[in-house]
């Protein structure tokens, strides 16, 4: 085991050093640079832009770039943004709550509503709660959050005027009334991401458990007269969600990484929003240190998923 | 309208038989600015008494909070590195400038005791120098006094190369700025200056505190704590600040302007995208203030019926305009794709860019695409339809269109496209990826298959298109292309950084890595002449008619078609009582806004 451990997070740096290797050479070869601000303003002279360009090193080869970038990063200096002038982890580490909050509870909220329902409609498949439940599973995974997330604003913003779609992180209002509020500007986003995620969790678990329920040992349990709340608890979920908890592990790094679309809706400043502004903007040390702290927990998160995996399924075995 | 026409204008504005609005708007039909008529009459003896800004409190405080939605949300909080509006915008809850711009274009004194001028011994007869007179009792929200030597060494920070400020424009054209005492500067130029209110003034004229950033001057200055913690004179001072999310500021009590200002909290909400920010303030009403909303007419309308809110449109500079390729973008010399050493093949013929200026549409792409956001000009410089200038005019028509190209010799062929000594009249016309744009790409190519003129249009990305990026064949100013359109916009109330776009020296090349500002590289000699002179003259009228030959000498030649005058769209909650100039930033006098009861 520890062995196995070790040669995994062996393995894992030179895959890390390919990805950033990619990402930078990509980011550097791709259009558009940071000052084209700059370039639409008559009041900045060329040369102003120029000399930035050479501060913040950008007219050198890109290779060179890399490896100044990689020795600063594992010195722990990240770099600083070039649109705020800021470090890019003061940044990063500012809109990590936000993020864990509004997505980490929509993921919860996505395992709350999956896992009951899919495990009932398995238990009778082709029943009408079955037929229900995949059909709103379907619709749910269909529609795209933009759709959805507009429709609830359109509801319950305009129409009724219930919750607010602008989502602010620095409430005014103190004790209860601050709960409130940042629970009531939560829910439209949360509902959104969460419903989506539900809608494909659900499916899976069913499947899961439909493979599990028809094996020779359920029956046996049956049988033996245990209770079919037992039966399903204790003999049928356990086995099933082995690759649902790989899944979820799976999905652990998009609570990190926001949700890009969702978030530039509701004004969430996230990740996900940071991210794409960053891109928006050009902002190489920014789109960069994102994407690559992404890689990162995408290689962790699979390896904790196959870590995982082992100790839930015995019969699996580290080599 | 030539030097002797302005001087007998205002001649009747003195002798009262002209008011003063009426030549202001008379100089902006002819495509001046209001600040340089302004100009014109103070130099002229007639007193410029700028309007009051209009403010009912009686008392600062007590509005409770102010919410600003700003689609773009502002990154940093130092007016030196403040390149985007957004971000100039932001600073202005904090810091101030010693003046800035009125609707009217008068300079509005902010932290000085008076504007400069000949009468109160400011302005200097040779144009070399301008004293400024502080105001006295002016402190920082940390308590310091505002003094002499923090306008000094605002000039020397900015100045400085190594502190990469993008103000620098600004400032490195003054010489010098002495002390006389704690509340007297004086600025010394190299030059006699006739724009001398440039440095100090509006957006990059906002002063920064020396006892805070005096240690981070150069190539320090990224690691200064109050970047992101500004300490201004301002009529807030700073609460908190998330790069790209948030400021939140409240109300400085010992603001220099006792009744001021009247909300007890403002905060800025950034991100997002410009429609869903009109509906946040016009619909549901949840903010107060939403900035450019550059939304189409048909949707703000229907997002105003909502009734918590309505538009309210500012006069700018800025101008949609479409131009034509002086070199060829098809043939390499020298390594150098239209390289200046070329002539286009078809726009060469006077006649073909005189037909193509009557194919567009004006009208139409206002009405339909622009809707009260943007007016239909013939003009480079500023000029609103209501006071058209009488040198120039648009016009479309495609029956004399149709004329002129048959006169000329281009002749249809058998395809319906015409084409004279073997070269079809067909052309790439390219703009960048925006809604409105495209439309007005298409009406521009409609009207043209009907005169017989093939256009290929193309679209590019805004962030690439807009970029500096030298390797990138598809930025506007490589235009490597036939013909192009976007918006040049002009911050300043002075049109002499605006008007070099068109100086043979900006033409954008490669020796300049295409970083010049004349991207059409169109060239002329009496312009140049005209440009030079205009940048030394101090006397402003003879200085007004300079700028309105070179507007006339660039827009008859059809190189440069001018076609929409935008203005600037903002959202305002109803009751919000708000004072707003189209010549300085929004936020520039916030201080004065309230909200009616």
């Amino acid at each position: 085991m520890g062995n196995y451990l070790l040669r995994r997070l062996i393995v894992a740096v030179p895959s890390l050093l390919g990805i950033s290797l990619i990402l930078f050479v990509l980011l550097a070869l791709a259009p558009g640079d940071p000052f084209g601000e700059l370039a639409t303003n008559p009041n900045v002279p060329p040369e102003v832009r120029e000399a930035l360009r050479v501060k913040f090193g950008m007219n050198d080869p890109i290779l060179l770039r890399y490896v100044r970038w990689l020795i600063a990063m594992m010195h722990g200096d990240w770099g600083f943004s070039f649109a705020s002038r800021v470090n890019v982890d003061t940044l990063i580490l500012q809109r990590i709550p936000t993020t864990l909050y509004v997505v980490g509870t929509a993921q919860i909220l996505a395992l709350a509503v999956a896992l009951p329902v899919g495990v009932l409609a398995a238990r009778r498949p082709y029943s009408i709660f079955d037929q229900i439940a995949n059909t709103f599973a379907f619709i749910g995974f269909s529609l795209p959050t933009f759709f959805t997330g507009l429709l609830l604003i359109l509801i319950f913003s305009v129409n009724l005027g219930w919750l607010p779609f602008v989502y602010r992180a620095d409430l005014q209002a103190t004790g209860w009334q601050w709960w409130w509020e940042s629970i009531k500007q939560a829910i439209m986003p949360i509902t959104v991401l969460g419903l989506y995620q539900a809608a494909s969790y659900t499916r899976y678990v069913r499947s899961a458990v439909l493979d599990v329920i028809k094996l020779d040992y359920v029956t046996t349990a049956r049988a033996k007269g245990l209770d079919e709340r037992k039966v399903i608890v204790k003999h049928v979920v356990r086995n099933a969600l082995i690759p649902v908890v790989t899944l979820v592990a799976l999905q652990m790094p998009t609570v990190f990484g926001g949700a890009i679309v969702t978030e530039q809706i509701f004004r969430i400043p996230g990740i996900g929003s940071l991210l794409i502004s960053a891109i928006l903007a050009n902002d190489t040390p920014v789109i960069m240190a994102v994407t690559f702290v992404f890689a990162c927990l995408v290689v962790l998160f699979n390896l904790i998923a196959d870590i995982l995996y082992g100790w839930l399924d015995p019969r699996i075995s580290f080599r | 309208m030539n030097e002797r026409d302005l001087r007998r204008q205002i001649a009747d504005v003195k002798t009262g038989r002209l008011s003063r609005r009426e030549f202001v708007q008379r100089m902006i039909a002819v495509g001046l600015t209001a600040p340089m008529a302004g100009a014109m009459l103070a130099h002229s003896g007639i007193a410029v008494a700028a309007e009051a800004i209009p403010y009912k409190p009686t008392k600062a405080g007590g509005g409770g909070p102010l919410k600003l939605l700003l689609w773009q949300a502002p990154t940093l909080l130092n007016p030196h590195f403040a390149v985007g509006t957004k971000d100039q915008e932001a600073c202005r809850l904090f810091y101030e400038p010693l003046a800035g711009w009125d609707k009217e274009g008068n300079l509005v004194p902010i932290l000085a005791a008076e504007i400069p001028s000949k009468e109160n011994g400011g302005l200097a007869a040779d144009g070399l120098s301008v004293i400024w007179k502080l105001k006295p009792g002016v402190k920082w929200h940390d308590g310091k006094p505002f003094t002499a030597d923090d306008v000094v060494f605002n000039w020397e920070y900015a100045n400085n190369p190594e502190t990469s400020a993008v103000s620098i424009g600004s400032y490195k054209n003054v010489k010098a700025v002495e002390k006389i005492d704690d509340l007297t500067v004086k600025l010394i130029f190299p030059q006699p200056t006739p724009f001398w209110a440039d440095a100090f003034v509006a957006s990059f004229g906002c002063i920064i505190p020396k006892h805070l950033f005096g240690d981070y001057i150069g190539a320090k200055s990224r690691e200064a704590p109050a970047n992101l913690k500004p300490v201004g004179t301002g009529p807030y001072m700073f609460v908190d600040f998330k790069p790209g999310d948030t400021v939140a500021g409240k109300r400085f009590p010992d603001y220099h302007v006792p009744t001021q200002p009247y909300f007890d909290t403002v905060e800025i909400k950034g991100g997002g995208d410009a429609v869903s920010a009109a509906r946040a303030v016009l619909q549901t009403g949840e903010y107060d203030y939403g900035y450019n909303l550059q939304v189409e007419d048909e949707i703000l309308t229907k997002l105003e019926a909502g009734g918590q809110g309505k538009t309210e449109l500012t006069l700018t500079g800025n101008i949609e305009y479409i131009g034509l390729n002086v070199t060829d973008p098809n043939v390499e010399v020298d390594g150098e794709r239209a390289s200046l050493k070329t002539k286009h093949p078809l726009f060469s013929d006077p006649e073909v860019r005189r037909a193509i200026n009557l194919l567009i549409d004006r009208a139409s792409v206002q009405k339909f695409i622009y809707g009260r956001a943007g007016v239909a000009t013939p003009n480079f410089l500023n000029n609103p339809e209501r006071y058209r200038s009488k040198n120039n005019s648009f016009e479309f028509s495609i029956e004399k269109a149709n004329q002129i190209l048959d006169a000329a010799g281009w002749k249809k062929g058998a395809s319906g496209i015409r084409e004279k000594d073997g070269k079809p009249l067909k052309f790439v016309f390219q703009t960048s990826i925006n809604g409105p744009r495209q439309k007005n790409q298409a009406i521009i190519k409609q009207a043209c298959q009907k005169a017989g003129i093939d256009v290929e249009l193309k679209s590019v990305v805004a962030s690439v298109f807009f970029s500096s990026d030298v390797a990138n064949p598809d930025t506007y100013t490589h235009f490597y292309c036939d013909m192009q359109m976007y918006q040049t916009t002009m911050p300043q109330a002075d049109p002499q950084f605006f008007m070099n776009q068109f100086t043979s020296w900006e033409c954008a090349t490669k020796e300049n890595k295409w970083q010049g500002r004349n991207v059409c590289r169109w060239q002329n000699k009496d312009y140049d002449e005209t440009y030079k002179l205009a940048q030394s003259e101090l006397d402003p009228v003879k200085r007004a008619a300079l700028f309105i030959k070179l507007n006339d000498l660039v827009v008859r030649d059809n190189y440069v078609l001018p076609e929409i005058n935008r203005l600037n769209a903002i959202g305002v909650k109803n009751g919000m009582v708000l004072y707003k100039s189209g010549w300085d930033n929004d936020l520039a006098f916030i201080a004065s806004w309230y909200r009616a009861s």
